[in-house]
């Protein structure tokens, strides 16, 4: 997959290192700021309270 | 270097038709390949995801706490009080996230300030620690309940383990200063296995802990009296629990620090107007915490 995507990246090395880099950072920010804190409240992990009662 | 074997690999050097004349074996290399970088990239995801936690989700929250505490500020400035008693006996409904109070945990250093707001659900507790909406309020008869994050979200209760029996609690609204002691005896001490009895209306006494640690499902810490299940007694003092996940990073238990009401400070005035700024007997129990 790496392979393949570097093979389609146009441009002498300086670009393509660049743009690696650029897909590296929309990828993490598409994951940090869009899909964990989406996924996040359906883990278990984050349970601070007990069921509170009157 | 490896990178520029990869480089020096132009598209030109592997035409269409090698993928044609491709050997089992290159066939295997290839699919084992394809299953390595998959793994190699969820890992990655995974690592992503534990920064996310532990240090994306405190910027975030810090920064919605900070806004709510000063929008509080303005409102106390004002002297608009969202924990107001009503004329009628009843409090007020406070809207769910908004602030409603500031709290200050000496033992953990005199920059631990959070503000409180209303809720005990997953939006509500992302912006600071959260108040049980059914419990009592600040400086109330009957148990304060607040949970808070232990990792992540601002993690305002990662140390909550570090109080020890005697420390202050301190919690600022429009109206006073409430200091609210852990609860055990002797002071000073881990309050793990410490109790104080606790006074019901009738007379009775009922032995609350400093800290607990139980089962999620424990609704009971956070009655008026804690752990007393029966409804006919009535609390006489002023409590305060505290809940947050145990052990760290996981949801596997809580752990409950419960406290009492010990004194109350009225805020400072200038020209009839509430000043923002703790008042020498608050300050005062920031020395106590350092000896």
């Amino acid at each position: 997959m790496y392979v393949w995507i570097w093979r389609h990246l146009p441009g002498p090395l300086t670009v393509r290192l660049l743009q690696v880099l650029l897909l590296v950072l929309a990828v993490s920010a598409l994951l940090l700021f869009v899909i964990f804190p989406w996924i996040e409240p359906h883990l278990p992990i984050n349970q601070v309270t007990v069921p509170a009662q009157k | 270097m490896p990178k520029h074997s990869m480089v020096a690999e132009p598209p030109a050097a592997s035409p269409p038709s090698a993928r044609a004349s491709m050997t089992t074996g290159d066939k295997v290399r290839l699919v084992l390949r394809g299953i390595g970088q998959t793994l190699i990239t969820l890992g990655l995801v995974v690592l992503l995801f534990v920064v996310y936690e532990v240090w994306i989700t405190n910027l975030f929250a810090r920064a919605e706490n900070d806004r709510i505490a000063h929008k509080l500020e303005q409102q106390f400035a004002k002297g608009d009080d969202p924990i107001l008693t009503l004329p009628g006996g009843g409090d007020s409904t406070i809207p769910i996230g908004t602030g409603i109070a500031n709290i200050y945990l000496p033992r953990l250093g005199s920059d631990y300030h959070w503000t409180i707001v209303e809720g005990d659900d997953q939006e509500s507790l992302a912006k600071g620690p959260g108040h049980y909406p059914q419990t009592a309020l600040p400086g109330q008869r009957g148990n304060f309940g607040v949970a808070g994050h232990r990792v992540g979200k601002g993690e305002p209760f990662l140390n909550l383990d570090k109080l020890k029996s005697g420390d202050a609690v301190i919690i600022e609204t429009e109206s006073d200063w409430y200091v609210y002691r852990v609860l055990g005896s002797p002071v000073g001490k881990d309050p793990q296995n410490l109790t104080v009895q606790v006074k019901d209306t009738a007379g009775g006494t009922h032995t609350v802990p400093g800290r607990e640690i139980v089962d999620p499902s424990a609704g009971r810490v956070l009655l008026p009296i804690p752990n007393d299940t029966n409804s006919a007694d009535k609390p006489a003092e002023a409590l305060m629990t505290m809940t947050t996940c145990h052990p760290k990073f996981t949801a596997a238990q809580r752990m409950i620090v419960h406290a009492k009401l010990t004194g109350t400070v009225a805020p400072l005035m200038q020209d009839g107007k509430r000043v923002e700024k703790m008042p020498p007997a608050i300050r005062e129990l920031y020395s106590e915490v350092k000896s």
